[in-house]
């Protein structure tokens, strides 16, 4: 019954989504007024349908019903609690369902508490939401129905992917989908204000919140995902400009670039094409990515194998959104001009600079991940990876950083260059010295490391500066949230220049009760022992490692085997420090009934996920200044309105 | 459940591929497959090569962390080859005869890939360009609001 | 990226974005409708195979040296595994080829001994020799990535065609014209 109930739901919201494009759509005409008042309640009815209609699909599979050909695919009776309700959405069907489901609610959270835009262009916003789910509803009723049941039960489901099978991996996909998804937010107010010629100030305002919610999320999951890759593939690696890992950059890089520019905009009143154009690439970025990966066409990982048919409906999807805004934009933009001007030194010039480099950055993301698709058009196949990206990257991103010295502290409007020279020579000095530090310490560390870790120095002392010289109680919280952010750009790469440049690995056979040298470590192996989980088994390593001659601590990296589905996965066992992570893995048996172990230390190497964690709650205090500022406002303006109407009395 | 996807279509529709994780050979790794050479000035350079060519059987990973046997027998025969003075370079110019500029992370400049390395100087190109025009009037003169013509323009 | 920003004539600027997602389109169906391509194949093509010279992979055939490819008959070159389930699945392919007058050499990867007689026994032997490559030596040397590939070898040991995955019963007659061909 559940199943069927879901897929009504599913049906119903689809069809409230029609209602609400046509309804947004007339009320937008003249005349149409009449009906301007009933496209809030229907974008919020939708996202509840949608939102239960996805609730039904985790009851199947919490409760394993094997008469659902998604659950028997994807399921197993005795898969702990949590990978049941990972499995949901740890395929294809379910995890387009959960796309439809945060778009749903996300357009019904603007409908709910949206204030700030003017009204015509929140109708066009919501009109437009509707019109992007749509698609998306389609997809699943025609393409993909996640409720399908099977003709007869099957006796037992298939299982999930071992390398699934992670509490970190259980909440990466939801925690990056808001963010992929969220981003249909700023889609959709970018057409809705190309639509009712509304790009100002005003709009660049009500439309930050909103990206600010999606961009901390997709920041997180993207830290939150590296980290996953990291202590589950077993080889230390974290970041492999992988396409899927490409994926989740291109709508990071270009959500960032809309926060900054929207700020640009809502201070300025400039930068307006821009903007909006930004917004529309967000979210493309978004869809893009996500289709590239699951189409297969790309090789990654993480592909879902998609039928053509399928492929090709999503592809179509992509023309339509895609297309369509980009096409309305090309027919708007004369209308909606650059605005203001500024000084070459002044706060929006470094915005814009900084802009323009994180377009420049996803312009080659973007290049790279396509490469091997093109060049195969001409029967060629190459491999574009780290050696091409990382050089390619930090060409970009060092002149940012620097900028990033001098920006927060530049007036809006002009500036004069003397007036931020004493402040930025601080930082800069810093830089400097860590530099020169480096190249005398470390003369054979390679260029980009040793570039990375002066410029991470610097940056860190420039985040702060903002704070000096102001009353710390009466600085808002978007300025805290700039700097804890900014400070986390210079954390997390700190942490991946440290990586790169004072990483340690040691590859060894080892007798129980040898001991072996990495680093600093001393770790010895004193037993192999079998040990059993709910639906694994596992070689267990019991390590005892030593830094620098202190006291022993404990590590117990695993070799797992799974039985349904088989497959094996290493267990990783990691041991932080303050100055770094020592990173285990218990390898193969060797012939001589010798084991081997994979061992390195990592200086440092947990700042990578620590920055990007802090850059995250940059965005939060920022996102909770403006939603206090406001809430505040609204308050005071509801207050006057009241007091009006009794004095009116 | 992804690759078992990816195996299961492969071998029912293409028919073609040697499953890579249906079956798995019983023979211990490579002598060089998970050791490092004894000179860490050698070890260095082999790790660096490794980190840059792909895994032949893997979906997206370099030979460097892959677990797959060939994967293994490549590093080994990496870093024999690497310890018996070979140049890297050298070796990954064994590879690409052998396998393409597929098993290359590195792409190799050719009349195929110039447009991979000219895209980032056009984009800086393509920036400064951009930026240059942004503020070249504003310098002249002055800081303004933008004018009725400008506006429309 | 493309600039919004159109000064003078907003006019063409501001299509770029649109032109360069139609081209990103055209490019993604392409690679939506092409046959799925995920070999790596050889670039040996042409080229001479490399020296090797490989111990006998069991105890009943020779073992396989490159000198045998240089006597002017065509053969082929079976890459293949007693692990590897569509190294079974060709083998009456391979044995038809055989009673056909083909000489198949074999390549066992990463085998043992007890193992690749087994297989033979089970899944018949159509091979004239068979080295063991148990370091995937000669199989990188030669270009291939996986298990079971075949490759034709013309009468001066040059590499003229490989054939990547199980050989099926529709692909017998194809390899014997690739044969034929390199024989003149």
């Amino acid at each position: 019954m559940i199943a069927e109930i879901g897929l009504a739901m599913l049906w119903m919201a689809a069809a409230l989504a029609l209602l609400q494009l046509f309804a947004g759509a007339l009320a937008l005409r003249p005349g149409g007024t009449a009906l301007i008042p009933v496209v809030r309640p229907l974008a919020m009815m939708q996202g509840l349908l949608v939102a239960a209609a996805f609730a039904s699909l985790i009851t199947l599979f919490l409760t394993t019903d094997l008469s659902v050909k998604l659950v028997a695919e994807n399921s197993h009776s005795l898969k702990p609690f949590i990978f049941k309700l990972a499995g949901t959405w740890g395929n294809h069907e379910g995890s387009m369902l959960m796309w439809v489901t945060i778009m749903g609610l996300g357009g019904g959270f603007v409908a709910l508490v949206e204030r700030r835009l003017r009204e015509d262009t929140l109708i066009a916003t919501l009109a437009g939401q509707a019109f992007v789910s749509l698609g998306f509803y389609a997809f699943l009723l025609l393409a993909s129905n996640p409720f399908a049941r099977l003709p007869e039960p099957a006796p037992e489901g298939q299982g999930l992917n071992p390398l699934l099978q992670d509490v970190g991996l259980a909440f990466h996909p939801p925690t990056l989908y808001v963010g992929y998804v969220g981003l249909s937010i700023a889609f959709s107010f970018a057409i809705g204000a190309l639509v009712t010629r509304d790009v100002g100030p005003a709009f660049a305002r009500a439309m930050r919140p909103w990206v600010l919610g999606a961009w901390i999320f997709l920041t997180l999951g993207i830290t939150a995902g590296s980290y996953w890759a990291y202590y589950t593939l077993g080889w230390g690696g974290w970041w492999f400009w992988d396409p899927v890992e490409n994926a989740s950059l291109m709508p990071w890089l270009a959500a960032t670039a809309l926060l900054h520019s929207a700020s640009v905009l809502a201070a300025r009143n400039a930068l307006r094409a821009w903007t909006v154009m930004l917004g529309v690439v967000a979210f493309s970025m978004s869809m893009i990515g996500t289709f590239l990966v699951r189409s297969g066409i790309l090789t990654s990982v993480h592909a879902f194998a998609v039928d053509p048919t399928r492929g090709s409906f999503i592809l179509s999807l992509l023309a339509i959104y895609i297309g369509g805004a980009l096409a309305l934009f090309a027919l708007r933009a004369s209308t909606v001009t650059e605005g203001a001007r500024f000084a070459p030194v002044s706060r929006e010039a470094a915005l814009v600079f900084n802009n323009v480099m994180l377009c420049g950055i996803l312009g080659i993301v973007l290049v790279g991940t396509l490469y091997p698709l093109l060049t195969e058009a001409f029967g060629q196949k190459v491999s574009v990876g780290p050696p091409y990206f990382n050089p390619v990257a930090a060409i970009f991103v060092l002149p940012m950083i620097v900028v990033m010295f001098v920006g927060p502290l530049l007036r809006w409007r002009e500036d004069k260059a003397a007036r931020v020279t004493a402040p930025v020579a601080i930082p800069a000095v810093v830089a400097a010295f860590v530099l020169f530090v480096l190249v005398l310490a470390e003369p054979q560390m390679k260029l980009l490391p040793t570039l990375g870790l002066g410029a991470a120095a610097g940056l860190a002392v420039a985040s702060v500066i903002p704070l000096f010289g102001r009353n710390l109680r009466r600085t808002p919280l978007p300025t805290y949230g700039m700097v804890v952010a900014h400070f986390g750009i210079a954390v997390a790469l700190a942490g991946i220049a440290s990586d790169s440049a004072f990483s340690t690995e040691k590859l060894a056979a080892v007798n129980v009760g040898d001991s072996q040298q990495v680093g600093p470590w001393t770790i010895a192996l004193t037993g192999i022992e079998p040990i059993a989980g709910q639906n694994w088994t596992a070689l267990q390593a019991n390590l005892s490692a030593s830094y620098a001659g202190g006291a022993p601590v404990a590590l117990q990296p695993q070799a797992r085997s799974f039985s349904s589905p088989p497959g094996q996965r290493t267990e990783s066992a990691l041991k932080t420090r303050w100055n770094g992570q020592l990173y285990t893995v218990l390898g193969e048996e060797a012939e001589d009934g010798r084991w081997q172990l994979r061992l390195w230390w990592k200086p440092f190497v947990p700042l990578i996920w620590l920055g990007g964690a802090l850059v995250a709650l940059g965005g939060a205090l920022s996102l909770l200044g403006r939603v206090i500022r406001d809430v505040t406002r609204l308050r005071a303006e509801s207050k006057i309105a009241w007091r009006r109407e009794r004095q009116g009395r | 459940m992804i690759r078992r996807w990816i195996v299961i279509l492969t071998l029912l529709l293409a028919g073609l591929q040697a499953g890579p994780l249906a079956a798995q050979d019983l023979l211990p790794p490579a002598p060089y497959a998970y050791k490092q050479l004894p000179d860490p000035a050698q070890e260095a350079k082999a790790q660096a090569l490794m980190e840059t060519l792909r895994c032949l059987k893997c979906q997206s990973q370099s030979i460097a962390d892959s677990d797959a046997p060939m994967a293994g027998d490549m590093r080994h025969q990496v870093r024999t080859r690497i310890a018996a003075g070979e140049d890297p370079e050298a070796i990954r110019q064994w590879l690409i005869e052998r396998y393409g500029d597929y098993v290359s992370y590195t792409p190799q400049l050719s009349s195929l890939t110039w447009p991979l390395f000219a895209a980032p100087l056009a984009f800086l190109g393509l920036a400064g360009l951009l930026l240059r025009r942004r503020f070249r009037r504003s310098a002249g003169a002055g800081v303004r609001t933008a004018t009725p013509q400008e506006k429309s323009s | 990226m493309s600039e919004p920003e159109a000064k003078k004539r907003p006019g063409l600027a501001v299509w770029l974005p649109l032109a360069l997602f139609a081209g990103f389109f055209v490019l993604v169906m392409f690679g939506l409708f092409r046959p799925a391509n995920r070999e790596v194949s050889s670039a040996m093509i042409g080229k001479p195979l490399p020296a090797f010279d490989l111990r006998p992979a069991t105890t009943d055939k020779p073992g396989l040296a490159v000198a045998k490819f240089q006597d002017g008959k065509p053969k082929l070159l079976n890459i293949f595994a007693s692990w590897c389930i569509p190294c079974a699945v060709e083998s009456p392919q391979l044995a038809a080829l055989a009673a056909q007058g083909v000489e198949i050499d074999g390549i066992a990867i990463r085998d043992r001994p007890a193992d690749v007689a087994r297989f033979l026994a089970t899944n018949g032997n159509p091979f004239a020799a068979i080295g063991a490559d148990d370091l995937s030596s000669v199989q990188l040397a030669i270009g291939s990535s996986g298990v079971p590939e075949t490759f034709v070898i013309d009468g001066k040991g040059i590499i003229r065609y490989q054939h990547i995955g199980d050989i099926r019963a529709e692909d017998v007659s194809m390899i014997l014209g690739k044969l034929k061909d390199a024989g003149s």
